[in-house]
């Protein structure tokens, strides 16, 4: 039976935790506000003599994901952590984690990207790692961002995935904020997360190369295929995995959080901490009897584009958030992502892309408010169905 | 206690608001309560003003911005009051806890509080300054806070504070920061 401490606790606090109880091999990282407290705090857990891990504190991120790439190859539990200019530094280990099938955990502190500088919360660092074949979830609080740490380390570990996993929380908003959080025992977590068994590495094995020549089309071409079909069918897997950790812990898991979208008329897509003031706006309409949901995408990449549609299917109008822009494309990422989901299942529901809260920007209800009011005239044919920056001068 | 209570925090960087606020939360905390508490971050040096908000609840607590409408505004340092306002939307029958040797009558006067708003004036600098010997007016703060509303119960704040403190600090400071408290509650006017 789970022994459970209650305590407060920030995100980052629950985040190095995690770690410690998934007790990496190695973690390589280099600070970058609002993350570095994951670090510092991890820093102190192999000080004290509380982890035995290998601490490699580099001069770079560029120099930590590649020694997590090293020492994940050789046959290491890996672990890392980044933020912002730091992911973006990293872009091109990125894709090196990904195409040799590296189980690394690395979280992200999500924060705006330079220029002008900024260093407060949105998701324009991470929506930059969407394509790099990472596995990716956004957390909405510090007590989930603890729980999709350790789903992290089995879903990237499991025999049928075999990739590296993000695991993001907003920053400040979720990474400083002190919340009322649970943390389970050493035990418990150990027994869920298990040994890395890991398939070909570099060291206690056959003699094997990672991530090899591959010239002019042919394998290059084929493992980018696997890649794809690792991706798209890791779906399975991180739900059974992130099942097994609701049993354990007693908190749902579901890669779409629907809140009261059975019957609404009108729905937010969001991701991450702002989840929380939508469901909040919600339920006040619902007490005006407006019939309003919020679907909280957690499980970002692979997108889980029929759960969603599912969710969203009798809705009459959709608002759909995005904390950070594509720019130049018809709509942000999720905007994008959620109207392709809805077209591949043909469902012709009018949908508004909100721009919201870059740089930090305090996402309040009566913005939100706003939105759900617009839905209405969206439903009627009175909105537009482009893009709009929500809250800005 | 109410099903949410909201407070916003103004103070100096250096004065100790965000250790205040966690003490605060941490508190209301081990008596079964939902907690959030965040500083509102910008560039950091000593003495420039800051925010930092605290919600307290019996419920789970899903909202995560700032806090526009306080039920309680708490300021360490007076001198933010020509260049801050403090009371920014704070309820009709909110609170406000300064640090001031002022009568709350004169602060009440020089703010321009509601009628409604009930104004709690301590001198924690001054207390701060007999007690821990440096003016980190946060502890007293929090005592005269803790014993005006019904948030958390002095015997608990204490409680807590011999819990956290005692980790880091020395016995001395500890009997410091308690006595700080004691005095507080004493010395704290409301009107």
């Amino acid at each position: 039976m789970a022994e459970v401490t209650v305590l407060a606790a920030t995100g980052n606090q629950m985040v190095a935790e995690a770690f410690r109880q998934a007790a990496p091999d190695v973690v390589s990282a280099y600070p970058i506000t609002p993350q570095t407290a994951i670090v510092e705090n991890y820093a102190k857990y192999v000080a004290d003599g509380r982890v035995h891990t290998e601490f490699v504190p580099v001069e770079s991120e560029h120099s930590a994901l590649s020694s997590c790439i090293g020492a994940s190859a050789a046959g290491a539990r890996v672990a890392t952590a980044t933020s912002s200019q730091g992911l973006a530094l990293m872009y091109e280990e990125l894709h090196i984690a990904s195409g040799m099938r590296l189980p690394i955990v690395m979280a992200n502190a999500n924060r705006a990207i330079s220029a002008p500088i900024n260093i407060h919360g949105d998701h324009s660092d991470v929506m930059g790692a969407r394509d790099s074949g990472w596995i990716i979830l956004f957390a909405e609080t510090a007590q989930e961002a603890y729980d999709n740490s350790l789903i992290a380390f089995r879903v990237a570990e499991h025999p049928q995935v075999q990739l590296p996993v993000l695991t993001t929380l907003d920053g400040f908003i979720t990474t400083h904020a002190m919340e009322r959080c649970e943390l389970l025992d050493d035990t418990t977590v150990a027994d869920y997360v298990g040994q890395r068994q890991p398939c070909h590495p570099l060291l206690n094995g056959p003699a094997v190369g990672h991530g090899m020549f591959a010239s002019l089309g042919g394998t290059y071409f084929e493992v980018k295929k696997a890649q794809r079909q690792a991706i798209d069918g890791a779906a399975g897997p991180i739900a059974a995995v992130g099942k097994r950790w609701a049993e354990v812990c007693g908190r749902s898991f579901e890669s779409i959080d629907a809140f009261m979208c059975e019957d609404a008329d009108y729905v937010m897509v969001v991701l991450g901490s702002a989840a929380g003031n939508a469901r909040v706006v919600a339920r006040e309409l619902r007490a005006q009897g407006i019939k309003a949901g919020v679907a909280r995408v957690r499980l970002y990449r692979p997108f889980p584009a029929e759960q969603l549609v599912e969710t969203l299917k009798n809705a009459k109008a959709i608002a759909i958030l995005d904390r950070s822009d594509s720019f130049g494309a018809q709509y942000g990422p999720v905007g994008l992502d959620t109207r392709t989901a809805l077209y591949q299942c043909k469902r012709h529901i009018p949908t508004h892309n909100y721009i919201y809260g870059l740089g930090g920007a305090d996402v309040t209800l009566q913005a939100l408010h706003q939105v759900f009011t617009e839905l209405r005239a969206l439903a009627q044919g009175n909105l537009d169905q482009g893009l709009s920056y929500l809250g800005t001068r | 206690m109410a099903e949410l209570t909201e407070i916003r925090w103004h103070a100096r960087a250096g004065q100790g608001a965000v250790t205040a606020s966690k003490l605060l939360a941490e508190t209301a905390l081990l008596k079964g309560n939902y907690i959030q508490s965040m500083p509102e971050y910008g560039p950091e040096r000593t003495g420039a003003p800051l925010r930092a908000y605290s919600r307290i609840s019996s419920e789970p607590i899903e909202v995560h911005n700032n806090i526009i409408n306080p039920d309680i505004v708490v300021v360490l340092d007076e001198t933010l009051l020509s260049i801050v306002d403090v009371l920014e939307g704070i309820s009709s029958q909110g609170i406000l806890v300064i640090n001031s040797a002022d009568s709350p009558d004169t602060v009440r006067a020089t703010i321009g509080a509601a009628p409604g708003i009930k104004v709690a004036a301590v001198d924690a600098s001054g207390i701060a300054l007999d007690t821990i010997k440096r003016d980190i007016p946060n502890t007293p703060v929090v005592g005269a806070l803790a014993y005006i509303s019904d948030i958390v119960s002095v015997d608990d704040l204490k409680q807590n504070l011999i819990n956290t403190f005692g980790k880091k600090f020395s016995q001395q400071l500890i009997d410091a920061n308690l006595e700080s408290v004691d005095r507080a509650v004493k010395e704290v006017q409301v009107a």
